[in-house]
């Protein structure tokens, strides 16, 4: 198979749009992908400051490492669960990242904060660790957001994700999520920040090969807890239909934010009488969380700065530019 | 060749493309990369007795 572009060898086939490229083209077309979805969308601007999500997944490792060469100064945030040795490998690989782009990284520590990880919080309140840990990553990341002065939150949900969460949505027709899954939701007031998907059209495994080929390291590894999840039976059913139907996924997201556009009428969040941040109830869950399991201490984030920032900025500039 | 798939090696004499690997594998091409020798391959390449492939997985949970 040859490269489209440039007729070498190539090193990856991207059936959706009936091509093939090699790896210094692979990485032009993701690269540009992400920054003309990031205008077409107007997701991140030239004077925002983002926060980037960071789980050391392949997906929010290459976002962090892309918005950076693509010229926004962009620093991360990482919610440790205390899932053993999993939520310290994957912290290691975003401090890796950290020192590589000389950004910081900041963390907030489920087990310093409540003395359990997420498995026993889990079993105590009888509630699906993933479930809880989306209700406490997005209160965290959205409030390390706000408090540290950052203007948007960045995540690396890809066209996977994206596709998997609205086939299960229309699938059971939960029609609460249906509108709140688009490519960016608006800040509110100074309690809710931006939220932005830069990957939003890109498949995972085109993430996962401009990891590879940047030699991003990342955490290969599945989370324990996401064992059985049917986010993953969603994304193998997708999968199959694409192999048949190729370009089955982004025509199925695409055709969704256009209806986005049309029906997205949201309803806003009110606040949390106690924290002042997002809840539809009086108070918000985390507030509930902390009141029951909290050591009494005040929510802290801790600020990770690579000790060797300007050396890492240059190298950054001179060995790994933009192609 | 050999093959490193989930923590295992595989050591595999027939010569085939990374396709009719993942296929041997039962596995999905849209869910999986092949890498060899450290360079990522596309389903039609032949590999060779001597290739230390790796394949990877690209879905996680989310």
């Amino acid at each position: 198979m040859k490269c489209r572009a440039c007729g070498k060898e190539a090193n990856i086939r991207l059936s959706a749009y009936n091509t093939a490229l090699c790896a210094d083209d692979f990485l032009i077309f993701f690269e540009r992908r992400v920054t003309r979805t990031i205008q077409k969308y107007n997701l991140i601007g030239t004077t925002d400051s983002p926060l980037v999500a960071v789980s050391g997944g392949k997906d929010s490792l290459s976002l962090w490492y892309i918005l950076n060469h693509a010229g926004f100064s962009a620093d991360g945030i990482y919610v440790d669960l205390g899932i053993d040795e999993y939520s310290h490998v994957s912290f290691e690989k975003a401090k890796l990242m950290a020192a590589r782009l000389g950004r910081k990284i900041y963390r907030f520590s489920l087990p310093a904060l409540l003395q359990k990880g997420i498995g026993d919080l889990s079993k105590l309140m009888k509630r699906a660790p993933c479930s809880l840990c989306g209700v406490l990553k997005r209160y965290l990341m959205n409030r390390a957001c706000v408090d540290c002065g950052y203007t948007v939150l960045a995540t690396g949900h890809n066209l996977d994700d994206e596709a998997s969460a609205l086939f299960g949505n229309l699938l059971y027709w939960k029609e609460e999520y249906l509108y709140k899954k688009s490519i960016s939701l608006e800040a509110r007031g100074d309690y809710l920040a931006k939220k932005v998907k830069p990957f939003f059209l890109c498949s995972e495994r085109e993430a996962a090969a401009y990891a590879i080929l940047r030699q991003i390291d990342y955490v290969y590894e599945e989370c324990p807890y996401s064992v059985g999840a049917k986010t993953l039976l969603y994304k193998d059913l997708l999968n199959k239909i694409e192999i048949t139907s190729p370009a089955t996924k982004i025509r199925f997201i695409k055709g969704y934010l256009d209806r986005v556009k049309e029906e997205g009428a949201r309803v806003d969040p009110g606040r949390c009488t106690r924290c002042g941040y997002p809840s539809y109830t009086e108070t918000c869950n985390v507030c509930k969380l902390f009141e029951r399991f909290g050591t009494g201490e005040a929510l802290r984030v801790e600020c990770h700065e690579p000790a060797n920032a300007a050396f890492a900025q240059a190298t950054l500039t001179e060995a790994d530019s933009v192609q | 060749m050999k093959v490193a798939w989930e923590g295992k090696v595989y050591e595999l004499d027939k010569l085939l493309t990374a396709g009719q690997l993942l296929e041997k594998f039962a596995l999905n091409p849209e869910a999986h990369i092949v890498v060899a020798n450290e360079k990522l391959v596309t389903e039609d390449c032949k590999l060779s007795r001597e290739d230390t492939v790796r394949i990877i997985r690209v879905i996680s949970g989310g």
